[in-house]
């Protein structure tokens, strides 16, 4: 009966209609009687808006409406929110004025929504849009990360000296200072953590309804977290009461974190659906998704790193100026405190450890989550400082890793940095990827390169994550405005077959899949007769969404509850059909069978009897649905290690990956070849990150200079050899499938595997992304000393 | 993307005169410039004429030892033209090099040259080759023919038939692509011709396509990628942008440059 069941490579479910364009995102959604929005954007990254001539595009043909911020207001919507607080050194709260709907009074960034225009046709908006005449005055603008809390920089935000949102710290500084005293060798680094754009397929959507006869508000919409976003809108935008507003996510093209935010143009359109008593659409246009999607990392950073004479670690210590963008988004602030130096400790004991933190705003495009968010940044600077470490000591980076891994026995172990690692075996996926990558022949490769004229380098990145997200005790002390807890209900239809609702959300993880196989090996149902529901809040129970690698662990979990609960019944009913006592019935493969003997049911033959009690015990109630909300007891902990080997062509200073292996503890695997399908994606999405993708500002004016295709270099197929990629396994101790989450951990530790291998090629520093042009640049200012070796 | 009016004769003769009678019309060939503008709305010509269903255009053939390239021939059908592939094979090697798939399943070799995009791949071809454009009305050399950034010697209702590749003694090309757009950022096309040497470089300089002279002299004399060497290649003139500063580029010319001295074996 589990022939598809835990563990076993079945074809995802939903790639069927995915692939034949059956499909149904947000913008196939046609509703009666709709009309068109298109939003009016500022073209400055800081400008008063002095004024606007409405009546410059309601004139125009198909011109339904003119939306500005004084209409928003005069409706008494409110600001869009940060979602977590965080507290300055000196204990007072950060400062984070709200995303306005439309702008107000001053735009923050290119491409804030100024206005909405909405007409027949999304045609007669644009061309409306076009016309709409807004005066504005143009402000100097804030633009760079490391200098925008200098004295002096145009301010952001009246209300927030020296546009620092907050300065937060974690960790002993006095303890680390005092490690610092006694080191034998002090590493330090300079390093820069770009920022990227999250470039989902799928650009954002919204389809807004308003029925007058329930006065329910519909919102169909490109979220990874339906119920969050019902959530927000209600209690802080006021958009609609909550059980008056309907949130609908169908099938999503890819998040990576950027549909974890609510946005400004997805509210618009639910509320002006109700000003124009019609549906209102709105689907982003690329341009419109380089510059509104919120972006991902934006780091500068600082870090030192203490060793003894035998290369112990002794302490670690790091300042990041951190880029919010013009906004603090929903994981805005959460994303470069506690899901970053939280990971400080990376795979190893630092007896001490001080991190700060300067969060920032700039005129820039908010910054929120984006794949791994917070850890790959930690990744990136312990790994690469790590790394740099061993090549300053002469030590193989392997070498130098291992005597400071945290060791099996260790384990529960708790870091400088608030987390308690649960389990894990560092040094098993080290050795694995050491075999996988036959680096014991790593020279003779790089001869062999040399001897093309190629410059060959090796890089490593032993990475750990902490997913899973989270307990909600934890979440609430740390600042969080939420629960981190998952839902999810198992409901037995008649005939036999099940409808599993979940409060997670799939937006290409495979949910429908792996879901569905732990259903039938909880349940014995076959994959095939099961059917995943999620993304309607109107559906689904209540639940927290997708991200955080948090699904599986979290989300499915709550259904493996809710299975031992349909199983609980199950008995009571069974023992009646089978005239046995409750406590003799034993449950496996889908039947009830009195212990002993032959005697069963199936599954089915008990939902059945649950549907149609004609002959059913007494005190149990009919049907067979069950449902369960898991609250993690902690995070999970997957952990791994990549190897990348790149040769560099020292006359252009191209950077091609010759090899690249993966290695990852996630636990308990469900479906082995969707897992693979992650650590592939995640390892592309990384590899992009520190070879191609950047989002490059005019420092002067803001303008995003990267804001097409033409500029933005995302990775191609092309770029990759065949990736080599193995597991190893330690249980999460804590949540009842022992599995951890995988969707992160590749563009996590890619960055720092493919940097450590470029700077290993070059012999020089090298910032990301290591473009052709930056790495010839660093080849032609080290030239004497590349070729010295 | 603004309403335009749209028709697609079948003869060059009726496009060339549906383009006359158009107020601002605009000749549509694969569209791999044009539509992405228009939708973009930088641009409201108010006619397109669409070139695809005249069949004059369209195909490869020969002439005497010149290739004969209809101007709507696609980048595809170039690059896997067993014709090319025998006659001029850096001309596959330009045309598959080109975009993606996509864009090669679609743009067309006429298109190209009449945009005269400065970081297109053709343009280097037609002047490393020495190549001559046939249009409606005239012919002309390839060196007559780019005039600069989005110029080119085209009349206004001229159109472009077919380009007539002379056959080089050999000749390669070599191209360094921007790593987002995989246009040139330095494509470098050289060939031996019974009449010496050319050189042509495309993508580097804001002006476009243009003869390397310092480089065919060199060449003339000594037909080996060492005798590149002691040429330095100017920055002044080359563009400068996040991808590449002129010096960059100068110096992706030269190794470009090499490595088609080298590939014509």
């Amino acid at each position: 009966m589990t022939a598809d069941g835990i563990g076993v490579a079945v074809r995802r479910k939903e790639d069927r209609r995915f692939l034949t364009g059956a499909g149904r995102y947000t913008d196939d959604i046609d509703r009666y009687g709709q009309v068109y929005a298109c939003f009016v954007r500022s073209p400055y990254a800081h400008a008063t808006v002095d004024s606007i001539n409405k009546e410059s595009a309601l004139g125009m043909p198909g011109v339904l409406a003119v939306f500005t911020g004084a209409d928003v207001a005069a409706d008494g919507l409110g600001l869009l929110p940060a979602g977590w607080m965080i507290h300055n050194k000196d204990g007072s709260p950060m400062k984070t004025p709200g995303h306005p709907l439309l702008v107000a009074d001053r735009a923050r960034y290119v491409g804030e929504a100024v206005a909405v225009v909405i007409a027949e046709t999304y045609a007669q908006a644009r061309d409306a849009a076009d016309a709409l005449e807004v005066d504005y005055t143009p402000l100097p603008a804030t633009i760079a990360t490391g200098t925008a809390s200098k004295p002096g920089q145009p301010q952001v935000h009246d209300d927030v000296p020296n546009n620092t949102a907050f300065d937060w710290c974690i960790g002993d500084k006095a303890a680390t200072e005092a490690a610092f005293a006694n080191a034998a060798h002090i590493t330090k680094l300079d390093i820069v953590n770009n920022r990227l754009i999250p470039n989902a397929m799928e650009p954002r959507a919204a389809v807004g309804e308003y029925d007058p006869g329930t006065e329910i508000t519909t919102l169909y919409t490109t979220s990874q977290n339906p119920h969050v976003a019902r959530l927000v809108l209600s209690a802080f935008v006021q958009l609609a009461p909550e059980h008056k507003l309907r949130i609908v996510a169908p099938d999503v093209g890819g998040g990576f974190g950027s549909k974890i935010y609510v946005y400004a143009e997805e509210t618009v359109c639910a509320w002006a659906a109700r000003k124009v008593k019609r549906p209102v659409r709105w689907t982003a246009e690329r341009s419109e998704s380089f510059v509104t999607d919120a972006h991902g990392r934006d780091h500068v950073t600082h870090a030192e790193l203490a060793m003894d004479a035998n290369g112990k670690f002794l302490g670690l210590r790091v300042k990041t100026f951190a880029n919010l963008g013009a906004f603090a988004s929903l994981f805005g602030t959460a994303t470069p405190t506690y899901l970053y130096m939280t990971l400080l400790s990376g795979q190893y004991k630092i007896p001490a450890i001080y991190g700060e933190v300067d969060a920032v705003y700039t005129n820039t495009t908010p910054v929120d989550a984006y794949r791994g968010a917070g850890r790959p940044e930690a990744t990136f600077v312990v790994e690469r400082i790590v790394e740099t470490a061993a090549r300053e000591l002469g030590l193989d980076p392997a070498d130098l890793r291992r005597r400071n891994f945290i060791q099996p026995d260790e384990f529960p172990y708790q870091t400088p940095v608030l987390l308690q690692y649960d389990t894990g075996d560092y040094d098993k996926h080290l050795t694995k990827a050491l075999d996988l990558g036959d680096y014991a022949n790593f020279t003779i490769r790089k001869a062999d390169s040399a001897a093309r004229g190629k410059l060959r380098g090796v890089g490593f990145a032993c990475y750990i994550e902490a997913c899973g997200i989270a307990p909600s005790a934890a979440v609430g002390a740390l600042g969080g405005g939420v629960g981190l807890w998952e839902s999810g209900t198992i409901r037995f239809n008649p005939t036999g077959n099940v409808t599993v609702h979940t409060g997670s959300h799939s937006h290409g993880q495979g949910h429908e899949t792996a879901f569905a196989q732990l259903i039938a090996t909880h349940l014995g149902v076959p994959v095939d007769q099961v059917e995943v529901v999620h993304g309607d809040t109107m559906q689904t129970p209540f639940g927290m969404g997708t991200y955080g690698s948090r699904s599986l662990a979290v989300g499915g979990s709550a259904l493996v509850k809710a299975a031992d609960k349909i199983v609980a019944k199950g008995k009571k009913i069974a023992a009646h059909l089978l005239e046995a006592s409750e406590a003799d019935i034993e449950f496996t493969d889908g039947k009830f069978t009195v212990a002993g003997t032959d005697k069963a049911k199936s599954i089915q033959e008990v939902a059945f009897a649950a549907y149609v009690p004609h002959n059913y015990p007494a005190g149990v109630e009919p049907g067979l649905e069950e449902s369960a909300f898991y609250d993690p007891l902690n995070f999970t902990f997957p952990a791994g290690t990549q190897i990348c080997e790149v040769e560099v062509d020292p006359d252009t200073g191209e950077v091609e990956i010759v090899q690249f292996v993966a290695v990852d503890d996630f636990g308990k695997i469900i479906n082995p070849m969707i897992v693979e399908g992650q650590v592939h994606g995640g390892i592309a999405q990384g590899v992009g990150q520190a070879l191609m993708e950047h989002a490059v500002y005019d420092q002067d004016t803001g303008q995003l200079l990267s804001g097409s295709y033409m500029d933005y270099c995302m990775p191609r197929a092309d770029d990759f050899p065949t990736l080599k990629v193995g597991l190893t396994e330690t249980p999460c101790t804590h949540n009842p499938l022992g599995v951890k989450g995988c969707g992160e951990a590749g563009a996590i530790a890619a960055p720092a595997a493919v940097m450590n291998a470029v700077t290993n090629a070059v012999g020089t520093m090298v910032q990301m992304p290591a473009t052709p042009l930056r790495v010839w640049e660093a080849l032609q200012s080290a030239a004497p000393a590349a070729a010295a070796e | 993307m603004y309403a335009v009016n749209y028709a697609k004769p079948a003869s060059v003769a009726d496009a060339v005169a549906a383009l006359s009678a158009a107020e601002d019309g605009k000749f549509l060939a694969g569209g791999m410039t044009l539509i992405p503008t228009l939708k973009q709305r930088l641009a409201a010509p108010s006619d397109l004429v669409d070139l695809g269903a005249i069949g004059e255009l369209q195909g490869i053939g020969t002439d005497g030892d010149a290739l004969v390239i209809g101007a709507m021939t696609t980048h595809a059908d170039v690059a896997r033209s067993p014709l090319v592939a025998s006659a001029i094979p850096a001309l596959v090697t330009v045309a598959g090099g080109i975009g993606d798939p996509q864009v090669r399943n679609v743009g067309t070799l006429g298109g190209s040259i009449a945009n005269n995009d400065p970081a297109a791949d053709y343009p280097g071809a037609l002047l490393g080759l020495g190549a001559e454009v046939r249009t409606n009305s005239r012919t002309i050399a390839a060196d007559d023919f780019f005039l600069g950034m989005f110029e080119t010697a085209l009349e206004d209702g001229e159109l472009i038939v077919s380009v007539r590749f002379p056959k080089p003694l050999a000749a390669a090309y070599a191209k360094f692509a921007n790593p987002a757009s995989r246009y040139s950022m330095a494509g470098v096309f050289v060939a031996r011709t019974a009449s010496g040497v050319r050189v042509a470089v495309t993508g580097a300089a804001a002006g476009g396509a243009h003869r390397m002279e310092t480089m065919e002299k060199a060449l003339q004399a000594d037909f080996s990628p060492a005798a590149l060497d002691p040429i330095t290649v100017n920055p002044n003139g080359l563009n400068s942008d996040l991808h590449g500063s002129a010096a960059y580029r100068a110096n992706l010319v030269k190794v470009m440059a090499k490595r088609a001295v080298a590939a014509c074996g």
